[in-house]
């Protein structure tokens, strides 16, 4: 379970100027869900994804994953939890300069994993997102499509029990988008993985989302089950977003 | 053609020695140079004050300083300035033990900024990418930095091995040996102008080796497309 109490996120500018990203962001994600962050650009989402691993720290609160609160991790212990949960990201982010193979394999390496086993493993995974005979190919030689689903198969290396996805669908097209929403749906039923995907796409939190919540200029205006908030949006910014998709 | 032959008779072992101690000076000051300058580039990446992931505003400038006092002495001068420490280091000011010194020491900032730039260019969704799944820093710089950016890194060999060639003619006229000193004793100070268009040819002939030898790796190795 991923507990966020209290959380602030501030900016200090070089000249002294404060900008305020995340105001008391309050939320409980249950084990096994997929959840969604939904927000127009700027609302803070990427922000807010990227303190549930720390690649951001909060200015204040907690973080509670798992019955621990990660922004007392040391270095050391941080970098063991981070393996446990992985991201994937709106431009793929994958290394250019080695193999898809290899890009899958990078996670176990890091923690100087048995070489034959990571490769086994990174195998089984490449299987798994249709992608066995790709291999030996580079990023550049795949299409968005099929960089995204290595993005998927380096995220499920480690075994995580949650995945954070950045915008993941963002950059592909629509039929792209639906075939990967539905790998992360299957994922996260026959692996029991939780999902938090951030979008400011609502036909995509309406597609695989169990609950949402709306932020806008870093705060929550509305939460609830997914269907709840399509039917009967209470807030402006969700009404916007949701004429937007018609 | 007899005249090549005479020529290469009386020249050609003169010739052969003068290559063999440029390339010699410029490989082993270029490869001493890449021992200090990629870990400066790599503290210059490092320490960026904005971007970096070990933020250090002082470190930073106090790097970029050193790096630019380096670059803005001319080699011509700093040869001269420095042969004190380089007879403190190698015992001689002389020969191509002599030569090397300075040439490293105006190489390692040229280097440096080269390595930094070439980092530079690498995707800061990488670094974070490879963050997300617990890299630690040192992980970050070999894995992300360094072999991400080897094909610019290979680029950018061939830069700085082609102006040490350039450099290493300018140690020979104070007595470093190699083509230029061959150049200026034989070629300048006795007017003997096929000395001098010898060791033009044989100096065109290397960067050609060098520039093409060094583009072909690059792109063989480059998997951006």
């Amino acid at each position: 379970m991923i507990q966020i109490e209290h959380l602030n996120k501030t900016y200090v500018s070089r000249q002294g100027e404060t900008h305020t990203a995340l105001t008391d962001i309050n939320l409980t994600i249950e084990d096994g869900s997929v959840f969604g962050i939904i927000g127009q650009s700027g609302a803070g989402k990427s922000t807010l994804v990227r303190c549930l691993n720390l690649l951001e720290r909060p200015t204040s609160g907690s973080i509670i994953i798992n019955g621990r609160d990660i922004t007392s991790l040391s270095e050391k212990e941080l970098r063991e939890f981070r393996s446990s949960v992985s991201m994937i990201f709106q431009n793929f982010s994958l290394l250019q300069q080695r193999t898809v193979l290899r890009n899958v394999m990078f996670p176990l390496e890091l923690r100087h994993a048995d070489k034959k086993e990571a490769e086994k493993r990174a195998r089984e995974l490449l299987e798994l997102v249709g992608l066995a005979d790709k291999c030996n190919k580079y990023p550049s030689q795949l299409s968005g499509g099929q960089q995204q689903r290595v993005a998927i198969a380096r995220a499920l290396v480690n075994n995580p029990s949650i995945m954070l996805c950045d915008e993941a669908t963002s950059a592909l097209d629509s039929m792209t988008t639906h075939s990967i929403l539905k790998l992360l749906k299957d994922i996260n039923e026959e692996m029991g993985v939780t999902i938090v995907l951030i979008t400011h796409s609502l036909a995509v939190a309406e597609l695989i989302c169990d609950n949402v919540v709306v932020i806008d200029e870093g705060k929550i205006v509305e939460e609830g089950k997914t269907e709840d908030i399509f039917a009967n949006p209470q807030s402006e910014v969700a009404r916007k977003l949701l004429e937007k998709r018609l | 053609m007899e005249y090549l032959q005479t020529f290469f008779a009386q020249y050609g072992a003169l010739l052969a020695q003068g290559t063999w101690d440029t390339i010699v000076m410029s490989l082993v000051s270029t490869a001493l140079a890449y021992v200090i300058g990629i870990p400066l580039g790599v503290f210059l990446v490092l320490t960026d004050p904005k971007k970096g992931l070990l933020p250090h505003k002082a470190v930073n400038a106090v790097l970029g300083w050193i790096v630019n006092i380096g670059r803005s002495i001319p080699f011509i001068i700093l040869l001269v300035a420095i042969i004190p420490f380089t007879r403190l280091v190698v015992g001689t000011s002389l020969g191509v033990p002599g030569a090397v010194v300075p040439l490293v020491v105006a190489a390692a900032p040229f280097v440096g900024r080269m390595v930094e730039q070439s980092l530079a260019e690498v995707d800061a969704g990488l670094v974070e990418a490879a963050q997300s799944f617990g890299a630690s820093t040192w992980q970050i710089v070999v894995k992300v930095f360094l072999w991400e950016s080897l094909p610019s890194l290979i680029r950018g060999f061939s830069i700085v091995l082609i102006t040490l060639l350039g450099y290493s003619a300018m140690a020979g006229t104070v007595g470093a040996g190699g083509l230029g000193d061959i150049a200026i004793r034989y070629g300048y100070q006795r007017y003997m102008v096929d000395v001098m268009i010898a060791t033009i040819i044989i100096l065109i002939v290397l960067v050609q080796i060098v520039q093409s030898g060094c583009d072909l790796a690059a792109r063989k190795i480059d998997r951006k497309k």
